[in-house]
């Protein structure tokens, strides 16, 4: 009598995930494009323009590093993550890096098992009231109704300031800044809540940005920066060096203006000229092309034109660099050494 | 020749089991279901060490953590310093809420759109055509979306209620619709509110009880008595009367206003404008309050509330200075008032069973009263008449199920049009109208997990969105979420199908 195999065939066990983590560098050039993860919409920040072309503060972030690790500046693929969205987005792989004012704290470097790779806007958390309000200072809010993005360490600092004030306020969940912008105008809130940029950034495009304004209180540290899952260190180093390429460029003098000519042939510098690859192996370190940081630089400039282009004073946005400006000028902005 | 026809015993052979079509379904079966199982270890464990390549844990000790974030509407005690847990629960109650009232209205509407639908009058059935078609066939996000910019949008902020603005209370001065939501006035029980629960529960029994006695009389001797008027009148008059008359005998109390710092007799306004601060010490939820409360109101007094334990906290906050106003109970003597404490010539009368503590308005919104948010309005009527205009097709077919002859019958009878529908049709169209009924109510409970596209905070928003953003549990929020979702389908079809047994065709 023959046996019937059919049983024994099934007994197919140990099916195990292949779950390690491929390098986040390699898929990136193997895609030939960035997966990156930015706002939905915030003028100055990140926001597409009229042609579709996205810009702004944070969108130079991923543009840097595009140019770095491609060569390509516009070898992006920009994914608009919320506030709710965005941790997902990030952990699952369905982007490789964020680039969208995050707030770097404690739990989302640990718990969250995230990476931030540096700052690049030191940011607090303000308030933002038509002037016909009348109100001059934000514990002035006991009973007001606040419009607030959820999902965001907006939300947990607001509802530790009303409470450190033993003040009321009733919070009124919005999913992104443009959706907060709208229930603001029409009155739904009587007052806007987020960091002082954005509050900046959205003002910016009211079509009466006289009739409001930022209160003079910020409630909360909001360092703001870009940031990668924790586990691919070298996919890490490469966004942080980059951020730091940019900064370092500004101290040294190096702009988009005068970066090729600077990478021709070794000047006097030479941070300069190990940054921009003349001398030594610093991108064989990182696992790039030697001129990584000459194409980072060359893509949108140093931070600090990155800074004037996108939300500085001349622009609608406003921006004074405050905090912002290099540490050579009594800012935060600092870059390690390159060497 | 010996012949035996014994049928071969020889019994089983393994290759039956693809060739005999006794035993073939049976190992297809068995198959599918290891193949099933395979599938199912394979995701588990998929997921185990990807997680575990993440660096991620899988518990559920997340909900014990502190919450600190703040939820607008709650229907339990919660604030920013409760736990993700308590989140959690207070936005399944308000998904639990949003499901009750949507199913409800829902009801109404799709049965008045499927009856009217039928109607003989070309006006009122094409008007209900459209309604029914251009709900159903729009998707629901957009309905909740467009009604919710409508709440916003179309109505006026509270602060154009003030004097000069141009928006002004309706129904005497007790509701305001603001673009914050509606405010209503909000009820509060008093002394003798439980012998108004009593009367009216009392009526509900006798409303049971009439109805019985008016369809056995029918039967019995084929006289009709007015059920409707006689429930409507069962329900309202003794509760009506009782209330009243509580009131009548109760509401002669009078309660005192004690403030520190006051001269014997001072009145009220006189003494805010002596002081600087008002704080008003007070029972939360106590007639006390709410009538302090609407005395300080009605005067437009600014006071601060300080929120007291009991009547001998309050005395005891008064004396430390925390509070410099209260009210207490007639029944507390005035000798135990500590010394400084003096009374107000303005007294609160007080005594009906049931007061409502009308809208004000406060310093940035209304303050007091009920408020049903934008977001719960947009919410509701967007869920409703979207599921109502399915359930409003499913009434339509259920009635057109029942044969013409039926209605003919009963006319020929001489039963009356109305009756012929409730006696008639109804009973026969109900077997076919529950059923598609029971996805409907399941349909709007699942659809409300849009809530948070107008920021109702429902359980999708707090568990399923800033919990999971704040704790990085994606995995566990999302779980808990399906589960909850599935459990609370699973109750309502289950509620649903026990209805549905009553109403089928009993066949023996």
């Amino acid at each position: 009598m023959k046996k019937s195999v059919l049983f024994g065939a099934l007994t197919v066990t140990g099916l195990v995930a292949g779950a390690a983590q491929a390098a986040t560098l390699d898929d990136v050039k193997e895609r030939g494009e960035l997966n990156c993860g930015v706002v939905t919409g915030l003028a100055g920040f990140g926001a597409p323009d009229a042609n579709g072309v996205w810009e702004g503060f944070d969108v130079a972030v991923c543009r840097a590093v595009a140019a770095a690790v491609l060569g390509d500046p516009t070898a992006v693929n920009f994914v608009p993550t919320t506030g709710q969205t965005r941790f997902t987005a990030l952990a699952s792989g369905e982007i490789d890096m964020l680039a969208r004012n995050t707030t770097w704290t404690f739990s989302r470097d640990t718990d969250l098992k995230f990476d931030f790779a540096g700052v690049n806007y030191y940011d607090g958390q303000g308030f933002i009231v038509p002037t016909a309000l009348g109100v001059s200072s934000a514990k002035d809010l006991d009973g007001a109704t606040v419009c607030i993005q959820t999902g965001t360490t907006t939300e947990l600092n607001l509802a530790d300031f009303f409470r450190n004030n033993n003040i009321s306020y009733e919070p009124v969940p919005v999913e992104t800044n443009a959706e907060a912008q709208q229930q603001y105008l029409a009155g739904a809130c009587d007052a806007y809540t987020t960091d002082a940029s954005g509050l900046a950034a959205t003002r910016a495009t009211f079509e009466n940005p006289g009739e409001h304004v930022i209160l003079p209180e910020i409630i909360s540290k909001e360092p703001l920066g870009p940031l990668v899952r924790h586990g691919d260190n070298e996919w890490g180093d490469i966004v942080r060096w980059t951020l730091n390429a940019l900064i370092a460029a500004e101290e040294f003098g190096v702009t988009s203006a005068n970066v090729n000519e600077l990478a021709a042939a070794p000047g006097t510098n030479p941070e300069v000229n190990r940054l921009l690859g003349t001398e030594g192996e610093l991108g064989a370190m990182i696992g790039l092309e030697n001129e990584w940081a000459k194409n980072a630089i060359a893509a949108g400039g140093n931070y600090g034109e990155i800074f004037e282009k996108n939300i500085g004073e001349n622009t609608p946005i406003g921006l004074a660099r405050g905090l912002n400006a290099q540490w050579t000028n009594g800012g935060l902005i600092y870059a390690p050494p390159f060497r | 020749m010996t012949t035996t026809s014994d049928a071969p015993k020889a019994g089983f052979r393994p290759s039956q089991l693809i060739y005999d079509t006794r035993y073939r379904s049976l190992t297809i079966q068995v198959i599918a279901f290891i193949a099933l199982m395979l599938g199912l270890s394979w995701l588990v464990s998929n997921t185990i060490a990807n997680l575990s390549a993440l660096g991620k844990d899988f518990d559920f000790g997340f909900l014990g953590q502190r919450a600190g974030y703040d939820i607008n509407q709650r229907l339990i005690e919660y604030d920013s310093a409760s736990t993700h847990g308590r989140a959690a629960l207070v936005g399944i109650l308000n998904t639990l809420l949003i499901a009750v009232l949507g199913c409800a209205l829902a009801t109404v509407v799709g049965v008045l759109a499927g009856v009217l639908r039928l109607s003989k009058n070309w006006l009122v059935a094409k008007l209900m055509a459209v309604y029914v078609e251009g709900f159903r066939n729009i998707p629901v996000l957009l309905w909740i979306l467009l009604i919710f910019a409508l709440m916003t949008e179309a109505t006026p902020q509270p602060r154009d209620f003030r004097e000069g603005g141009d928006a002004s209370m309706i129904l005497g001065d007790t509701i305001a619709i603001t673009n914050r939501g509606v405010f209503i006035p909000a009820p509060f029980w008093g002394a003798g509110a439980g012998i108004l629960l009593a009367v009216f529960l009392v009526s509900l029994v006798a409303i049971f009880f009439w109805r019985r006695y008016a369809h056995r009389t029918q039967e019995q001797t084929g006289r009709i008595l007015p059920i409707g008027w006689g429930t409507l009148g069962l329900l309202i008059v003794p509760t009506a009367v009782a209330f009243l008359a509580l009131g009548m005998t109760s509401g002669r109390v009078t309660q005192p206003v004690l403030a520190t710092g006051a001269t014997e007799g001072m009145t009220l306004t006189d003494y805010a404008a002596s002081q600087q601060t008002i704080n008003a010490c007070a029972v939360p939820f106590s007639t006390e309050s709410l009538n302090l409360r609407r005395l300080m109101r009605s005067q437009e007094i600014r006071f601060n509330y300080v929120a007291v334990e009991d009547a001998a906290g309050a005395l005891a906050a008064l004396e430390a200075g925390n509070c410099n106003i209260l009210s207490l109970p007639a029944s507390v003597d005035l000798a135990t008032v500590p010394a400084g404490a003096v009374a107000l010539s303005d007294t609160i009368r007080r005594g009906m069973p049931v007061e409502f503590e009308r809208p004000v308005l406060g310093g940035f919104n209304f303050e007091g009263g009920l408020q049903l948010r934008n977001s719960l309005i947009a919410l509701w009527l967007a869920l409703s008449l979207y599921t109502g205009a399915f359930i409003a097709e499913n009434v339509r077919g259920g009635i057109l199920s029942v044969s013409k002859g039926q209605t003919e019958a009963a006319y020929a009878l001489g039963i009356k049009p109305s009756r012929t529908m409730r006696l008639v049709i109804l009973p026969q169209a109900l077997r076919v109208i529950i059923p598609p009924m029971i996805s409907q109510y399941l349909n709007l409970t699942k659809n409300s997990s849009l809530a948070i596209a107008v920021g109702y905070m429902d359980v999708r928003s707090t568990l399923g969105g800033i919990t999971i953003n704040q704790t990085g549990k994606e995995l566990e929020g999302m779980l808990l979420l399906g589960l909850f979702y599935l459990v609370t389908s699973l109750i309502i079809s289950s509620a649903m199908n026990l209805y549905n047994s009553r109403v089928k065709l009993k066949e023996r």
